[in-house]
C-alpha cells in the first residue's frame, strides 16, 4: 500500500549497487504491477476482522517489599511526618530515606524528622492526563526541595490551591495532608503542596 | 599487557523463599558490601558495573536506572544485561579484556516473591501469535523436553528422582540454600505428575536472593598481589532456535556449542578428565542430566548411569551441584547463574567448610535461561592460570 509504493519509488531512483538496497522482492513478482497495488486499510477493517491479528491482555501484578528504609518512611507519612536520613560521613540529609549512602556506600543509621515544607525546584503545567486525555484544568507536578535536606534533595509531588500562572521556581510551599483517618502509609497521604 | 581475567571477590545474601524484611536495594547492598569486603576493594576502584535483570520480573521498565546505587555504581559506568548471571560474568570479562577497565563488578538478584503470578511472566515469554493463544500453563514445555530427553537417552524418571534426592541433600550442607531436604527416592517418585513425565518435585522452587562477583585483569591481580584469584579460562554463550516447533527437544544444542566455545578458549580437550566438578542448571531435574551430557562429560544416557552410581554426589568422583543446585538452593532467576560461580570460587579457594571438595583445581559453570528459551552460557573457572 502506501509504504510499498514509497519503497518502489525509492528503488527506482537508486542506481545499481548503491547501498543500502531496499527490501523489494525481485523476479517475476516485480514485473506484475499488481504486487504493489492495494486498498488502504481503515479502522473498521480491523474491527470487522478483515485484517487478522492477535490480541493478548497481560495479567501482570506485583507487590513490592518496601524494606527497612522505605517502610519506615511510609509509616512516617501515615503518622503525618516527613522522615529523612542523614549520612554523617558525607554530611548529607536526604529524603526519601535509604538504608545506605549511594555516595560513600556506608550504612545510614541516623533518622531525622523534616519540616513538611520546602521550595519548588522545578515544575510543569500538565495539560494531558496519564491516559492522553486533554485537560481543561492542568495538573501541577513539581519537585520540592524539602527544608533541612542537602541541596538538590526533594520529593516529587503535586501542587494545589495555586494559580498556575503564579507558580515560580524557588516558591515556598507547604504540604496539605489527608485527614489522619484517611492516611494509609503512601505518598498520596500528602494531597499536594500549596504556597505558604 | 596481560588481559586474562580472574574473580577476586564474591558476596551473597544466600537464597530464601521470600524476603519481606528488605527491599531489593537493601538485599543487593548486603551482597555488594560482602563482595567489596571479600575483594578488599572500595566502589571507586571498580571500572565497570554490570547488572543482570529482566524488566518484566522487576515490574519496572528500563530497570537499568534502578541498578547503580546499591552496587556502588552511582555516577559510574553501569549497564544492564538482559541475561543470566553467567552472561554477566562473560560481559564483565570482555569489558576488562578491552583494556578499558582493570576491574568489573557483576550483580544479579531475584525478588520473584514480589511477582504475584510468576507463571504469567513465564507465559509472557511464549510467542504471542503461535503459542500463547493455546492458553496452556507454560511449564508443559518442560514436560515435552523431558519426554523427548528420556526417549533419546533411555534415562528413567527414577534417575531424575535421584537428581532431586542428591541436590536437596547437598543443600543440607549449604547455609545459602533455601530448600535442603533428606528425601527418600520413593517419596520423590510418588510426587504428583504436573506435566507428565514431569512431577511436582522435579521443579526447583522459586527463591529470593542477591549475589555479586568482582573480577579483575591479570595485571591488576599481579600488581595488587591478590592471594586467591580464580581465573575465568573459557567462556561460551549460544542462543538456539527460539521456536517451539523447530527445536531438537531432546538435547541442549546451545549448551553443546557454548561448551565447545569455552573449552577451546581454555585449551580443554577431554572435559571429563580435565574438569574436577561442575555446577550446572537443574531448574528441572532432567535438565541436570541433559546438561551434563551436552557439556560433553558423558555420552547420551551416561548422566543417568552416573547419578545412579553416585558418581555425581559430593563424595563421588565427579561432584555435580555440590551447592544443592536450583533444586536445593532455589531458583533465583539470573542470580542462580552467578551463584554457580560463587560456589566454584568458594570451592577452588578451599573456603567451602563442611561441603569442601578435596583436590579440586578446575570446574565448569553452566546456565540455561529457562522456559521457553534455548539460550545457554558456559564458563570454565580455574585455580591456576595454567592448570
Amino acid at each position: 500500500m502506501n509504504g510499498l509504493e514509497t519503497t518502489r519509488k525509492e528503488t527506482k531512483l537508486k542506481k545499481k549497487g548503491s547501498v543500502p538496497q531496499a527490501n523489494v522482492p525481485s523476479g517475476p513478482l516485480l514485473k506484475r504491477k499488481m504486487a504493489f497495488e492495494g486498498t488502504p486499510l481503515s479502522g473498521k477493517d480491523f474491527e470487522q476482522g478483515k485484517v487478522l491479528f492477535t490480541t493478548y491482555k497481560p495479567k501482570l501484578a506485583y507487590a513490592w517489599d518496601t524494606g527497612r528504609a522505605i517502610g519506615r518512611y511510609l509509616q512516617g507519612l501515615k503518622e503525618g511526618r516527613l522522615l529523612g536520613v542523614r549520612c554523617r560521613h558525607c554530611d548529607r540529609t536526604v529524603i526519601p530515606p535509604r538504608a545506605f549512602c549511594e555516595r560513600c556506600f556506608r550504612p545510614i543509621e541516623e533518622w531525622v524528622q523534616l519540616q513538611d515544607r520546602g521550595v519548588i525546584n522545578t515544575f510543569s503545567i500538565s495539560y494531558v492526563r496519564w491516559d492522553a486525555v486533554r485537560l481543561e484544568k492542568p495538573t501541577l507536578p513539581a519537585v520540592i526541595d524539602i527544608e533541612g535536606t542537602s541541596p538538590r534533595v526533594g520529593i516529587l509531588h503535586l501542587l494545589g490551591e495555586v494559580d498556575p500562572k503564579q507558580i515560580k521556581v524557588g516558591m515556598k510551599v507547604k504540604a496539605v495532608w489527608k485527614a489522619a483517618s484517611e492516611r494509609i502509609g503512601a505518598i498520596t497521604d500528602i494531597q499536594y503542596f500549596k504556597p505558604e | 599487557m596481560d588481559r586474562r581475567v580472574a574473580v577476586i571477590g564474591i558476596g551473597t545474601t544466600g537464597f530464601r523463599a521470600a524476603s519481606p524484611e528488605v527491599s531489593y536495594r537493601e538485599m543487593i547492598y548486603e551482597a555488594a558490601v560482602k563482595a567489596y569486603s571479600d575483594a578488599g576493594l572500595a566502589p571507586d576502584q571498580i571500572g565497570s558495573f554490570i547488572a543482570c535483570s529482566e524488566d518484566i520480573s522487576e515490574g519496572t521498565s528500563i530497570f537499568d536506572e534502578y541498578c547503580p546505587d546499591q552496587i556502588g555504581g552511582a555516577r559510574r559506568p553501569v549497564h544492564s544485561v538482559s541475561g543470566d548471571g553467567l552472561h554477566g560474568i562473560i560481559t564483565a570479562a570482555m569489558n576488562i579484556q578491552t583494556g578499558l577497565f582493570e576491574t568489573a563488578l557483576v550483580e544479579c538478584h531475584s525478588k520473584v516473591s514480589n511477582c504475584i503470578d510468576p507463571v504469567e511472566i513465564m507465559n509472557y515469554a511464549l510467542d504471542p501469535i503461535y503459542n500463547r493463544p493455546l492458553g496452556e500453563h507454560p511449564e508443559f514445555i518442560a514436560g515435552l523436553e523431558m519426554r523427548r530427553y528420556l526417549y533419546e537417552s533411555k534415562a528413567q524418571p527414577k534417575d531424575c528422582a535421584a537428581v532431586v534426592q542428591k541436590n536437596r541433600a547437598h543443600a543440607l550442607k549449604n547455609p545459602w540454600a533455601a530448600y535442603p531436604a533428606n528425601l527418600e527416592l520413593e517419596e520423590i517418585q510418588d510426587s504428583p505428575a504436573t506435566f507428565d513425565p514431569l512431577r511436582e518435585i522435579d521443579r526447583a522452587h522459586h527463591a529470593d536472593g542477591a549475589s555479586v562477583v568482582i573480577l579483575a585483569s591479570a595485571d591488576w591481580v599481579k600488581k595488587n598481589r591478590v592471594k586467591n584469584p580464580v581465573w575465568v579460562k573459557g567462556m561460551g554463550w549460544i542462543s538456539e532456535d527460539p521456536g517451539l516447533e523447530m527445536r531438537p527437544w531432546g538435547r541442549s544444542i546451545a549448551t553443546q556449542k557454548a561448551a565447545k566455545m569455552a573449552y577451546k578458549q581454555a585449551g580443554i580437550r577431554s572435559p571429563r578428565s580435565e574438569i574436577d566438578f561442575a555446577e550446572v542448571d537443574d531448574t528441572y531435574s532432567y535438565k541436570e542430566l541433559q546438561h551434563l551430557e551436552d557439556l560433553w562429560f558423558f555420552p547420551l544416557g551416561g548422566a543417568a548411569k552416573a547419578v545412579r552410581s553416585g558418581l555425581t554426589r559430593s563424595d563421588g568422583k565427579f561432584p555435580v551441584n555440590v551447592s544443592g543446585g536450583c533444586l536445593g538452593m532455589g531458583n533465583a532467576a539470573e542470580a542462580s547463574g552467578l551463584q554457580r560461580v560463587l560456589e566454584i570460587v568458594t570451592q577452588l579457594r578451599g573456603e567451602a567448610g563442611v561441603r569442601q571438595l578435596k583436590r579440586v583445581r578446575q570446574a565448569v559453570a553452566q546456565s540455561w535461561r529457562g522456559i521457553p528459551t534455548t539460550s545457554c552460557a558456559v564458563a570454565v573457572l580455574s585455580k591456576g592460570v595454567n592448570s
